[in-house]
């Protein structure tokens, strides 16, 4: 794989990212991520 | 009097610009983790911020239950999403790791997560022995994507409750940076918590410790060896925008930059290394600045006399 081809990787990997995260705010996967994130996380915090 | 004044005050500036550099990594890191960790009251009351930014990531291993995070950790969020009932992957999270990934690789760890702060801070207590590595280095440096793939992403898929639920698994029996951002002081500001303690907190109380004692005399040990995070940016870091180049023209291979490096990389060789924190020590070090990033530009001579430079990228 030549330089300008490798180049090319991130900008593709970073198109891809926004892709991912505009579904995941579709499938309301940042609700999951609210509820979870606004509750002490007995687990997190190693309590069980 | 005037002229001597005015070269006292441009010397003072000059020492002061070349103090900051030195520690601009430092202040990054500490003012990102001041910025991500700002919520005060919650240390105060023993609670934890309930705003709606905690729907969005930050790029570092930063708990959500620690009081005083305003965002959530990604390697949490992720495992927050795949154990719920409604999904089995997580596009909102492994977007935001490509993202960050794509654009900055294990940048992230050596300036912009709280848990690396804390251990560079460990590192720089005095000690009679540091090593560079722990003994089977090169076996336990895989680790960190045995438990990428097996806390994160297996357990908390594969083992679920009676209703299809899981449990994060690296959360709840890993992760050292929870205990002391979160369950520490949790615990103590809050009587209700303390009550609830057992032999689980007990258990992440000893990863704890032992990752405290061992940062003092190895260099990033979580990072190197245990944390998923790291595993998942070091993965960008050969392809991502922000990498190291070496000039290959300037470079006489003297290993100063794999003295300097904390983490031992022979940077010279392999600039992109996937245990690369971009901590920028290398670089500081090449007596021939022959290595630069993809933000800069070399200013070895070489470039003026040929006109371009031989990369290793």
């Amino acid at each position: 794989m030549n330089e300008s081809q490798k180049k090319w990787i991130p900008i593709f990997l970073i198109v891809l990212g926004i892709c991912f995260v505009v579904i995941g705010v579709w499938q309301q996967e940042t609700a999951d991520v609210f509820r979870k994130a606004v509750n002490i996380c007995m687990e997190c915090i190693g309590l069980g | 009097m005037f002229s001597v004044r005015r070269s006292i005050f441009a010397w003072s500036v000059s020492v002061l610009v070349k103090k900051m550099k030195r520690h601009l990594r430092l202040m990054v890191q500490v003012c990102f983790t001041a910025l991500t960790n700002g919520y005060a009251a919650g240390f105060a009351k023993g609670t934890i911020y309930k705003g709606s930014t905690k729907m969005y990531c930050v790029p570092g291993l930063n708990c959500y239950s620690c009081p005083g995070a305003l965002g959530s950790c990604p390697i949490g969020s992720f495992q927050a999403v795949v154990t719920s009932r409604d999904h089995i992957f997580s596009f909102y999270v492994v977007g935001f790791l490509l993202l960050f990934g794509a654009i900055l690789g294990r940048f992230v760890c050596g300036w912009l997560c709280p848990f690396g702060l804390v251990q560079d801070l460990l590192h720089k207590i005095p000690f009679s022995k540091k090593w560079k590595k722990l003994p089977g280095d090169r076996v336990l440096r895989w680790l960190k994507y045995v438990v990428l793939m097996g806390f994160v992403v297996i357990l908390p898929l594969v083992v679920v409750d009676i209703v299809g639920q899981g449990q994060p698994w690296f959360c709840k029996y890993i992760c050292p940076s929870g205990t002391l951002f979160g369950g520490i002081p949790l615990i103590v500001s809050n009587p209700l918590l303390r009550s609830a303690l057992s032999w689980l907190f007990a258990w992440k109380m000893l990863i704890l410790v032992a990752l405290v004692l061992l940062s003092v005399v190895v260099y990033r040990p979580f990072c190197r060896y245990l944390c998923p995070l790291g595993a998942v940016y070091s993965v960008f870091n050969p392809i991502a925008l922000y990498r190291y180049r070496v000039n290959e023209a300037a470079c006489t291979q003297c290993k100063t930059c794999q003295t300097a490096c904390p983490m031992d990389i022979p940077v010279y060789q392999t600039p992109n290394s996937a245990e690369c924190i971009r901590c920028g020590k290398c670089k500081a070090a090449c007596p021939h600045q022959a290595i630069v990033s993809t933000l800069e530009k070399s200013k070895t001579p070489c470039q003026e006399k040929c006109g371009g430079m031989s990369l290793k990228k």
